[in-house]
C-alpha cells in the first residue's frame, strides 16, 4: 500500500474525518456462505431471558410494546412474567396499548415490577383496577400521534423495545404476515412497531415463524434489530382478528351510515381525489356501503384511505374506487390479505400516520374522519376513555389525531345506550377537543359544530335537517333522564395528555361505594 | 281532507323496552305496538304496562299508533284494551277477527271505556285483522261493522295455516284472501293493509311482494324490521313521469276553476273524478317521499 501524505492538502482541517490513512489490516473480509451466516452470524438467542439479559436492562427502565395481536396477545404477559422471574423492578410499561387480555399486569404492578404505564388505552379488569387506585403513579395516556411524537423527541426513550412478528428471518427483518409459509399467525400491518423498533435502544423480535433471510417486504428492518427469540406461541389467530368484518345488520347502525353517506355527499370536499379514514364500528362500516353508491353515482374516486384498515376498505380499493391505502393496523384477515397482496396497500409507522412532531404525517391530508364516541358535550368535546361509571374503558387511538388533521370529522353514536346518554352537559373526560369535532351524527338527530358555519350551510344546502348538540343533549335527557354524578377520590389514575402532549385532563379514582354520597 | 298514509305499519313487541323507547326514529308511517303473539304468556302484564307508559310518555311525533291487544275473548284481551284506550292510543288493533260481531263487540268496549274515562265517544279508532278462512269470507261484513274502522289487515300466517298450506314466493295462495280484503275494505272506504314479508334478510323478495300488493291496490304493508320500511316506501313513491301528469292535472284544474269553466280537459282529454283522485293520491305519496315539487 502507498504511504498517502495528507498533511500537505491545503485546508485539510475543514474536511472532516478524512484525516485517517487507509489501513488494510483492518479491512475484514467474509468467507462464509449466505447460507452459513444465516445459520451462524444471526440475531436468534436460545431464549428471552438471554435476549433481555443482553439488552442490559435494568430495574426502572422502560420497556414498549405493540398491540398489533389486539385481545389474543400473548407477548406482553410472557415477557412480563420472564422479566418478573428475573428480579427486574420498578419498569416503566410503554406500550401502544393495553386490552383485556393484559389483565396479568396487575399482579406486576402490585409486586412492584411495573412502576408507571404509559399507553394509548386500557381495558377490561387492568383498567377496573388502575381506575379503582391500584397505582401509585398516575397512567399517562397518548394518542398514537402523540406517542410517536414523544418517542421521536425523546421524551419517552424507550431501552428496550419487545415486538412480536408474525415472521422473522435470522437477522431480524419481521413483519406482520409471510410470503414464504402459512405456518405463522397473521396480523397485517406492524405500524406501531415499527415505530418502537426505529427508536428503542434494544429491540428485541419474538417470533414462532423464523423464516429465510431476506424476508421482504418487512415491517421491521433488521437494521434496526438486536436479538430474535424464536417462541412456540406469540398469539391467539382467533383474538387477533376475525376473518372478515360483516356489515352490520342493526337498523340504527345502517340508519346513521346512511346519514353519514349523505352529509359527505352534500360536502364540498367529496369529490375526486377525497381522502377518508373509518373505524371498525358497524356504522363506520356500514358507511362503506352507502359512500361507495354515491361514489359510483357521481363517478368520484378516493386517492387514499388511512388508517385502521378493514375488508370492506379493501373492496372498494380493488374495484379501483380507492387508490391507495395506508394502513397503520389491519383490522382484519381481509385487510392483511391485501397488505400481502395489492402494491398499492402500504404499511405505515405511527409516526407517518399522525406524528405532529415528524415533518409530515398522513393524517394531515385527511378529508373526512368518520369517529365514534362514548360522549361527547355541548362543547363537541370527545370521551372514547372512561365510561358513565367513572371506570378506563377505551383507548384514545388516534382519536385526536385524526380529529385534527381532517377536514370533516365526523362523530357517529347512538343517541344514549340503554339507560345511558351519549351526548351530555360536560364529558367525563375530554380526549378530544371540541374545536376539532365538526358533525356529530345520532340516531335522533345531526348537529353541525356552530363554528363550522361553512360546513352548516352545505348541509342546509343539500336538505339535511340538522338540529343543535343542546337539542340532542335535551333529547337524551328526556329519554333517560339525569344520572347521578360518579363519585371520586382526589387521587389522580390517568393523566390524559392532547397530541402535543399538553395534558388536557385528568381521570380521578372512583370510588369503591357509589351509593354513600355525602 | 287529506287521506292518510299507511305505506308501512312497523311491530314493535311489547316488552321490548329498547325498542319501544325511539321506534319513531324510523320512517314509517304507523308504529304497531304488540301486545298479542310477540309477547309470551308470562310477560303480558309487563308488556301491556310499558306500553301504555310509553305512549303516555314518549312522543312519538306524527306517527299513527297502533296497538294490537290480546284476543278480547280473554281477560287479558279486555284488560289490554282498557290500558290502551286509557293511554289514547290512535288504533287499536283486533286480532282473529272472524266475524261483524267481533268488531261489535269490540266498538261497544270501547266505547264504554271511552265514557268512563271522558273522553268523546269515537276518538279511539279500530282496525281488524284477519287470520282465518272463516274471516275472509265475512271481511264485506266485517269492514262495515264499526265507523271506527279504519282499515282491514291481513294476518297471513295463521291464515295459510287454516288453509292447510304455506307461503310461497309467488304468494297465490294468498291472492284471493288479498282481493276479499281488498275488495271489503274498498267498498267500505278504509285502508287495506298486507302482511308482514317474514325474511328479513331477502330485500328483493320483499320488494316484488310490495310491487304485488301496490298493483292490487293495498295502501301499504307491515314490516316487522325497520330496515324493510325503506324499499317499500321505494315502491310507493311515484315516479317522476307520474308526478308530473298528477301536477298537470291539479293545474288544470285550477286553471278551469280559474275560468268558471266546469269542464275540465288536458291534452284535449277530458279529466274527471277517477283521474283527480287518482292524481291527488300520487301527489300525497311523493310528498310523504319528501320529494319536492
Amino acid at each position: 500500500m502507498q504511504n498517502l501524505d495528507l498533511t500537505g492538502i491545503a485546508h485539510i482541517d475543514e474536511l472532516l474525518n478524512v484525516e485517517v490513512p487507509f489501513d488494510n489490516e483492518h479491512v475484514y473480509k467474509e468467507l462464509k456462505s449466505c447460507h452459513e451466516r444465516e445459520l451462524s452470524d444471526n440475531k436468534i438467542v436460545p431464549s428471552l431471558q438471554d435476549a433481555i439479559r443482553l439488552c442490559g436492562l435494568k430495574d426502572g427502565m422502560t420497556i414498549s410494546f405493540h398491540h398489533h395481536f389486539r385481545n389474543g396477545d400473548f407477548v406482553v404477559n410472557r415477557v412480563m412474567d420472564t422479566i418478573a422471574e428475573m428480579g427486574f423492578k420498578n419498569l416503566v410499561l410503554a406500550p401502544s396499548s393495553l386490552i383485556d387480555i393484559h389483565k396479568p399486569l396487575i399482579e406486576h404492578i402490585k409486586n412492584g415490577v411495573v412502576r408507571r404505564i404509559e399507553t394509548s388505552g386500557l381495558r377490561g379488569e387492568l383498567a377496573e383496577a388502575i381506575s379503582h387506585g391500584l397505582m401509585d403513579v398516575p397512567v399517562v395516556f397518548r394518542s398514537h400521534g402523540g406517542r410517536a411524537a414523544v418517542i421521536e423527541t425523546g421524551q419517552l426513550p424507550i431501552d428496550v423495545a419487545f415486538i412480536g412478528a408474525p415472521s422473522c428471518d435470522p437477522l431480524g427483518n419481521a413483519n406482520g404476515y409471510s410470503r414464504d409459509n402459512d405456518k405463522g399467525i397473521v396480523c397485517g400491518s406492524m405500524g406501531y412497531a415499527k415505530l418502537d423498533a426505529q427508536y428503542a435502544r434494544k429491540v428485541v423480535i419474538l417470533t414462532d415463524n423464523i423464516v429465510p433471510f431476506p424476508n421482504v417486504p418487512f415491517g421491521v428492518s433488521e437494521s434496526d434489530v438486536d436479538y430474535v427469540v424464536e417462541v412456540d406461541a406469540i398469539g391467539d389467530p382467533n383474538g387477533i382478528m376475525s376473518g372478515a368484518t360483516r356489515y352490520t345488520t342493526n337498523p340504527k347502525e345502517l340508519m346513521i351510515a346512511q346519514k353519514v353517506a349523505d352529509i359527505i355527499d352534500a360536502t364540498d370536499y367529496f369529490r375526486n381525489g377525497f381522502s377518508i379514514q373509518m373505524g371498525s364500528g358497524g356504522a363506520s362500516l356500514a358507511t362503506v356501503r352507502f359512500m361507495k353508491e354515491k361514489m359510483v353515482k357521481k363517478n368520484i374516486k378516493a386517492s387514499f384511505a388511512l388508517g385502521g384498515i378493514t375488508g370492506q376498505i379493501v373492496q372498494l380499493h380493488e374495484e379501483g374506487l380507492i387508490k391507495k391505502i395506508l394502513d397503520v393496523q389491519s383490522f382484519d384477515l381481509e385487510a392483511a390479505r391485501s397488505l400481502k397482496d395489492n402494491r398499492f396497500h402500504q404499511q405505515i409507522s405511527a409516526s407517518y400516520y399522525a406524528s405532529p412532531n415528524s415533518k409530515g404525517s398522513a393524517v394531515n391530508q385527511l378529508d373526512f374522519v368518520i369517529l365514534s364516541a362514548l360522549e361527547i358535550d355541548i362543547d363537541f368535546n370527545v370521551n372514547v376513555l372512561t365510561g358513565s361509571d367513572g371506570v378506563i374503558r377505551g383507548a384514545i387511538g388516534g382519536h385526536s389525531d385524526t380529529a385534527a388533521g381532517a377536514a370533516v370529522a365526523i362523530i357517529t353514536c347512538p343517541l344514549t345506550r340503554g339507560r345511558i346518554p351519549t351526548i351530555v352537559n360536560r364529558v367525563n373526560t375530554i380526549v378530544t377537543p371540541g374545536k376539532t369535532i365538526d358533525i356529530v351524527v345520532t340516531d335522533q338527530g345531526i348537529a353541525v359544530n356552530p363554528i363550522r358555519t361553512d360546513l352548516m350551510k352545505m348541509m342546509q344546502d343539500a336538505d339535511i335537517d340538522l338540529c343543535t348538540i343542546e337539542e340532542l343533549r335535551d333529547k337524551a335527557a328526556r329519554i333517560v333522564g339525569e344520572g347521578t354524578p360518579i363519585a371520586y377520590t382526589d387521587k389522580v389514575v390517568g393523566v390524559v395528555t392532547y397530541r402535543d402532549g399538553s395534558v388536557i385532563d385528568l381521570i380521578y379514582q372512583v370510588k369503591d361505594d357509589q351509593g354513600s354520597e355525602e | 281532507m287529506q287521506e292518510k298514509l299507511r305505506r308501512t305499519m312497523m311491530f314493535v313487541p311489547g316488552n321490548n323496552p329498547g325498542m319501544i323507547k325511539d321506534a319513531y326514529i324510523y320512517n314509517c308511517d304507523c308504529i304497531m305496538f304488540d301486545l298479542e303473539d310477540s309477547v309470551s304468556y308470562a310477560e303480558k302484564d309487563a308488556a301491556r304496562s310499558l306500553v301504555f307508559h310509553a305512549l303516555s310518555t314518549i312522543d312519538y311525533g306524527d306517527k299513527e299508533l297502533v296497538v294490537r291487544v290480546n284476543a278480547l275473548n280473554t281477560p287479558i284481551g279486555l284488560d289490554d284494551l282498557e290500558a290502551m284506550v286509557r293511554a289514547r292510543v290512535d288504533v287499536i288493533r283486533l286480532p282473529k277477527t272472524e266475524t261483524a260481531e267481533d268488531i261489535v263487540f269490540c266498538d261497544a268496549q270501547i266505547e264504554r271505556i271511552e265514557k268512563t274515562i271522558g273522553i268523546p265517544v269515537g276518538t279511539t279508532k279500530l282496525m281488524a285483522a284477519i287470520e282465518s278462512a272463516e274471516g275472509v269470507l265475512n271481511a264485506p261484513q266485517i269492514a262495515k261493522a264499526s265507523t271506527r274502522l279504519i282499515g282491514i289487515a291481513l294476518g297471513a300466517e295463521d291464515y295459510v295455516t287454516d288453509l292447510k298450506t304455506n307461503r310461497s314466493p309467488e304468494g297465490i295462495e294468498l291472492l284471493f284472501a288479498r282481493c276479499m280484503i281488498l275488495q271489503a275494505a274498498r267498498a267500505a272506504g278504509i285502508s287495506a293493509l298486507d302482511t308482514v314479508f317474514s325474511d328479513v334478510n331477502d330485500e328483493e323478495g320483499l320488494i316484488a311482494e310490495a310491487k304485488h300488493i301496490k298493483q292490487l291496490g293495498f295502501d301499504g304493508k307491515s314490516v316487522i324490521n325497520p330496515r324493510q320500511i325503506q324499499p317499500i316506501i321505494e315502491v310507493f313513491t311515484p315516479t317522476l313521469k307520474e308526478i308530473q301528469k298528477a301536477k298537470a292535472v291539479m293545474e288544470a284544474i285550477a286553471q278551469a276553476n280559474k275560468r268558471g269553466s266546469g269542464v275540465i280537459s288536458l291534452n284535449g282529454k277530458m279529466i274527471d273524478r277517477p283521474i283527480v283522485l287518482r292524481a291527488e293520491r300520487v301527489l300525497s305519496l311523493a310528498k310523504a317521499a319528501k320529494i319536492l315539487f
